[in-house]
């Protein structure tokens, strides 16, 4: 419970931060810039859910981002709906495609599960490539409204609004982490045969672990139109996303929530810093190769080599 | 849809999938043989396209170049396997980080291959390019049938081999069972890393292939994956005929698709199908 209330003044301090920024800072880019890690915060956390706690490799994360995305301006562009029904409509589509993802582990395991992750990723692509109202490959352009009061632009409010929903999203990760929940995917992880025999309920765990990744995922690509003012399949399916979701929480550790946090705000702050004075393909380039060194020679990540780092210091 | 656009799309779909199943051989073995995660195939595939391309500035006919390309493949191949093995295999746990591993390695091909050469789409230039025969009122391109009888030839080359040589029975042999292989006093590795050698090689001759079929750029490999894991999980995960069986089947329902929902659909086929079969049948159609 004390750690619960550690955490929860923590979360409110940070968002507090967040709100005192938008008052203080001018620099209109730093919000742009923050927005876009605070969102790898939100997705690399959702697919640790699933990736990390269940071990089921999720690599179409980009779907549900982009599904998220794509249900939002349909919304928008239907209704002029509001922004909070855009993301609960959002968060229930990807929901539901995250629960159809996990009815699929009942059948398929491993790498099978992996290569249907990408399958359901390109259809995804496909059906809103040919779906004419959102604007089909050729993308469609979105007027942000104007800016709420209190904050200066629609920017910073929906950095506010990211800001929230990746306290929420580690907040839910935490908790699915420390209950009984963490403690069943875990088991299932290390051997679903022994797991089952043992009286927890492999398939309803996996089902709730699928369903809120993919919600998850689908909240931090809701508002990707309008914080772009713009959404054409490629970027919004970008196969960036899908890399990045899987190599942050690989990057910081898979083991703890706070391992996928670690890794979104080190590499999404590497990914901002090269994009602008290198170049945005290095950036991809530096993610892939930081996968690969991390999952070869330190496969429990950052948060391993600290716990490695502290534990060799206690020995002496 | 007339009974004459029908057939057109149906032999149309023959010839693309022998080429299917051509750019398959290599994950059959590599996946379905010896259970590597091998979701870099694709990525191989394209680099193989782009040798072929390099090389065809200098003048060389791409197939030649493919043929060139290939024992370097084949070395390529048993580097990455022996360090697969290395990292991942023999400390028992190569499903979930080889398979990220993998990803990882296909990703960074992908985008090595944007900063060399950019986004833009490459093509080769032969003889047999551009043109076709016609047979009555049929069209038939003089690359696919190049693609056609080259990945033949392939897949039945890898099949003869596969299952009438010594190295090849025993390739067979490590993929049934491995320890039994030990007793009998080979070493399963070396015959693992010599079939992942081979699967390696095949993206060379395949890969010209696919530069020979259709321009080619970076991102290429990703539609390439659905293709390739449906032909060899469909397949059966190591059948050599199963291969050429499921690559005319996806061949021939994606010509299908293609003429009568028009080319956005496409990419769809593929992996629809693999999900149909994922969910419906895994072993595939000439499961073990």
């Amino acid at each position: 419970m004390r750690d619960w209330l550690i955490f929860g003044i923590g979360a409110a301090a940070l968002l507090a931060g967040a709100v005192v920024v938008t008052q203080t800072i001018e620099n209109e880019y730093f919000f742009f810039a923050s927005y876009v890690v605070l969102q790898f915060v939100v997705l690399a956390t959702a697919w640790n859910i699933l990736g990390g706690y269940a071990g089921y490799v999720n690599f179409g994360s980009a779907a549900f981002f982009a599904i998220g995305a794509y249900i939002a301006v349909a919304l928008f562009k239907a209704f002029q709906a509001p922004l909070l029904a855009q993301l609960l409509a959002a968060m229930a589509v990807t929901g539901l495609m995250g629960f159809a993802v996990g009815a699929l582990t009942m059948r398929l395991r491993g790498v099978f599960f992996s290569i249907a992750t990408v399958a359901i990723a390109v259809i995804c692509e496909t059906l809103v490539v040919n779906w004419g109202f959102v604007g089909g490959a050729r993308g469609t352009a979105i007027l942000q409204p104007s800016a709420p009061p209190l904050f200066g632009s629609y920017t910073r409010m929906l950095f506010v609004a990211m800001a929230l929903f990746a306290v929420l999203s580690v907040a839910i990760a935490r908790y699915i982490e420390t209950s009984w929940i963490g403690r069943g995917l875990r088991a299932l992880r290390d051997s679903e045969e022994a797991a089952e025999s043992l009286g927890v309920p492999t398939l309803k765990l996996k089902l709730f672990a699928a369903t809120a990744s993919g919600a998850l995922m689908g909240l931090a690509g809701a508002p990707f139109a309008l914080y772009m003012s713009f959404i054409e399949p490629t970027s919004a399916f970008s196969l960036n996303y899908a890399v990045s979701a899987l190599a942050m929480p690989i990057v910081g550790g898979t083991g703890s929530w706070i391992g996928p946090v670690i890794g979104a705000l080190l590499l999404g702050s590497v990914q901002q810093i090269v994009t602008v004075t290198v170049s945005s393909e290095l950036n991809v380039l530096i993610v892939g190769l930081l996968l690969v060194a991390f999952v070869v020679a330190a496969p429990q990540g950052i948060l391993g080599l600290l716990q490695r780092l502290f534990r060799s210091r206690g020995a002496k | 849809m007339p009974l004459q656009l029908l057939i057109e799309a149906v032999i149309a779909g023959v010839l693309l999938g022998c080429f299917y199943a051509a750019v398959s051989v290599g994950l059959s073995v590599a996946f379905g043989l010896l259970d590597v995660p091998h979701i870099a195939h694709p990525a191989f595939l394209v680099l193989g396209a782009y040798g072929a391309y390099l090389l065809g500035t200098y003048g060389i006919d791409p197939l030649l170049a493919g043929a060139l390309l290939t024992p370097v493949f084949f070395l390529g191949g048993l580097g990455v396997y022996r360090f697969y093995h290395a990292v991942f295999e023999r400390r028992s746990d190569a499903g979930l980080r080889g398979l990220a591993f993998f990803f990882g390695v296909a990703f960074i091909v992908e985008v090595a291959l944007i900063v060399a050469f950019g986004v833009d789409q490459r093509m080769v230039e032969a003889a047999y390019i551009g043109k076709s025969l016609a047979i009555g009122e049929l069209r038939l391109p003089i690359r696919m049938l190049v693609a056609f009888g080259v990945a033949l030839l392939l897949t039945g080359t890898l099949a003869l081999y596969l299952s009438h040589t010594f190295t090849g029975r025993a390739i067979k042999a490590v993929a049934q069972d491995q320890t039994a292989l030990a007793l009998m006093g080979a070493d399963p590795v070396r015959v693992k890393q010599w079939a992942f050698g081979i699967a390696t090689g095949t993206c060379a001759l395949a890969g010209a292939l696919l530069i020979i079929v259709q321009p080619v750029e970076p991102g290429l490999g990703r539609l390439y994956i659905g293709r390739t894991f449906c032909v060899a999980v469909l397949a059966g995960l190591g059948s050599m005929p199963g291969t050429l069986a499921a690559g005319l089947i996806l061949g021939i329902a994606e010509s299908i698709v293609l003429t009568s929902l028009g080319a956005s659909w496409a990419p769809a086929v593929a992996f629809g199908l693999l999900l149909l079969v994922l969910a419906i049948r895994p072993a595939g159609l000439f499961g073990r």
